[in-house]
């Protein structure tokens, strides 16, 4: 189990595999969300209450689901950053955190046109928007810290701690809306629960969801592979790769 | 189709803008990302290759050239 | 593991821990003002302060929704089955307000245990259905009368 953690460190391994599996990624991933958003879009049926302006959810969770898991799996790969000190660590941390900005703040916009319609209001000091907006902040600082410091080793440390700091807002997004009362409504979706929606309304935004974490996954290897270029520019495989046309 | 026609699809009885504007700003945004993240990705690309064959050449030069000569130098603009 | 590595690893867990504790114990201590809005219990109960700008949440109680005809004045009340706050409020209702769905309404308690809405928000819940089997439900659990009064509610809501 060490070997294969301590394989999965090394940039060289990682950037074959991405190459492998990338045109997969993008195929499967447009392909699945754009099942979901024609299906959400033009048959699902609409809603009792509040008609057509409901299909906006067939987006609004999508983005909202994926830049909560991007901050989860930021958070871990600090902790490797911080105990194990891997490189390739802090080239994901670096590459999937713009993704993860702009993914909040499509969650955050698609919320808030929604709620006009439905609630009465873009927004409101709720819980489980504050929290969101929390998040969007907590990618911009990372961000914004990653580029104040100079010396690539000190700034992945800060940032790392950054995100660890920040990893104690994912459950209170996710538990704002049972802990406290707020205008947004609580999730569709339980894990042991059955999903308070019919089916003709659930499949279609599985799809937009494994579509757009599939297109996630394209994009973070996509983003890796071109920092992992800039950093490793150096080394002789870099080279070799770069002259025989495999970048 | 949840439609009559391609025009009530549009209208969505009247949350048409709202619906719109949500699923136009996701395009563009995450359709410009990851057109961004290409274009940067093989600018990086070709940023090294250039380079790889400036050394490259470089040391050829070095070997096929021992006398020194008044040539000009090449200064480096990184 | 290396013992160096180990050593990292608790560092980092304590300080996951103590920060979850730190932030667990702030938003206990202001629950009250992370709470957007006010239960119809509390409010009967006197803990909202009167004359204040607070928020009332609940459901409007079926029935209880009185337009004028002259303004834009609407009574109604809100409850959560277990009291009551009437509510006062003069402007236009969003597109999901009735009779039955949740609201939350923005304004001012008075002497009288009036709420003076100046703001009133559709509040909805997680469940979304086609509107066919919305109506089936209607009719299988409270009979043609509900359906009746629904679309009594439907026909007023929408001048």
């Amino acid at each position: 189990m060490w070997q294969f953690f301590h394989k999965l460190g090394s940039p060289k391994w990682f950037f074959g595999i991405a190459t492998r599996f990338m045109p997969w990624l993008l195929a499967a991933g447009l392909l699945l969300l754009a099942a979901g958003i024609v299906w959400g879009l033009g048959f699902a049926p609409k809603d009792y209450l509040q008609g057509n302006s409901y299909r906006i959810i067939f987006i609004h969770v999508p983005t909202a689901f994926i830049a909560q898991s991007i901050y989860i799996m930021m958070a871990s790969a600090a902790v490797v950053t911080l105990v194990w000190r891997m490189k390739l660590a802090d080239v994901f941390v670096k590459a999937i955190a713009p993704v993860g900005l702009v993914l909040t703040f499509l969650s955050l916009f698609t919320g808030a046109v929604w709620g006009k319609p439905t609630w009465g209001t873009w927004w409101v000091w709720d819980a489980r928007l504050t929290s969101m907006l929390i998040l969007l902040f907590l990618y911009g600082g990372a961000i914004a810290l990653d580029r104040a410091i100079a010396d690539e080793k000190s700034a992945a440390r800060a940032v790392a701690v950054l995100l660890l700091v920040g990893v104690v807002n994912i459950p209170i997004i996710q538990y704002s809306v049972e802990w406290w009362n707020t205008l947004h409504q609580p999730s569709t979706f339980k894990l042991t629960e059955k999903p308070s929606m019919p089916a003709e309304m659930w499949v279609p935004l599985l799809l937009s969801v494994l579509g757009l974490y599939l297109l996630f996954g394209w994009l973070a290897c996509l983003r890796m592979k071109t920092e992992i270029l800039i950093r490793e520019q150096k080394t002789r495989w870099v080279k070799e790769l770069v002259l025989a046309g495999r970048g | 189709m949840a439609f009559d026609s391609f025009s009530a699809f549009l209208a969505m009885e009247g949350h048409g803008p709202y619906v719109w504007a949500c699923y136009g700003v996701f395009a563009i945004l995450l359709g410009g990302l990851m057109i961004w993240s290409r274009r940067r990705h093989r600018s990086v690309l070709a940023e090294c290759r250039r380079r790889y064959q400036q050394q490259d050449q470089r040391a050829n030069k070095g070997q096929t050239k021992t006398a020194a000569t008044f040539t000009r130098v090449e200064v480096s603009q990184e | 593991m290396h013992p160096i590595r180990k050593k990292r690893l608790t560092i980092v867990l304590f300080l996951v821990v103590g920060i979850a504790i730190a932030v667990g114990l702030i938003t206990y201590a202001l629950r009250q003002n992370i709470n957007l809005f006010y239960d119809p219990t509390e409010i009967a109960a006197g803990n909202a302060p009167v004359d204040t700008r607070i928020r009332a949440g609940g459901m409007v109680e079926a029935g209880s929704v009185v337009r004028d005809t002259e303004s834009l004045i609407v009574n109604f009340r809100v409850t959560d089955f277990a009291a009551s706050v009437p509510v006062q409020y003069e402007g236009i209702l969003p597109d999901l307000f009735a009779e039955g769905q949740g609201v939350v309404a923005m304004g001012r308690l008075n002497e009288q245990g009036l709420f003076v809405a100046d703001q009133v928000l559709a509040k909805h819940d997680e469940n979304y259905m086609p509107p066919e089997v919305a109506e089936a439900l209607e009719r299988s659990s409270k009979g043609q009368h509900k359906a009746v009064n629904a679309e009594k509610a439907a026909e007023s809501a929408t001048y």
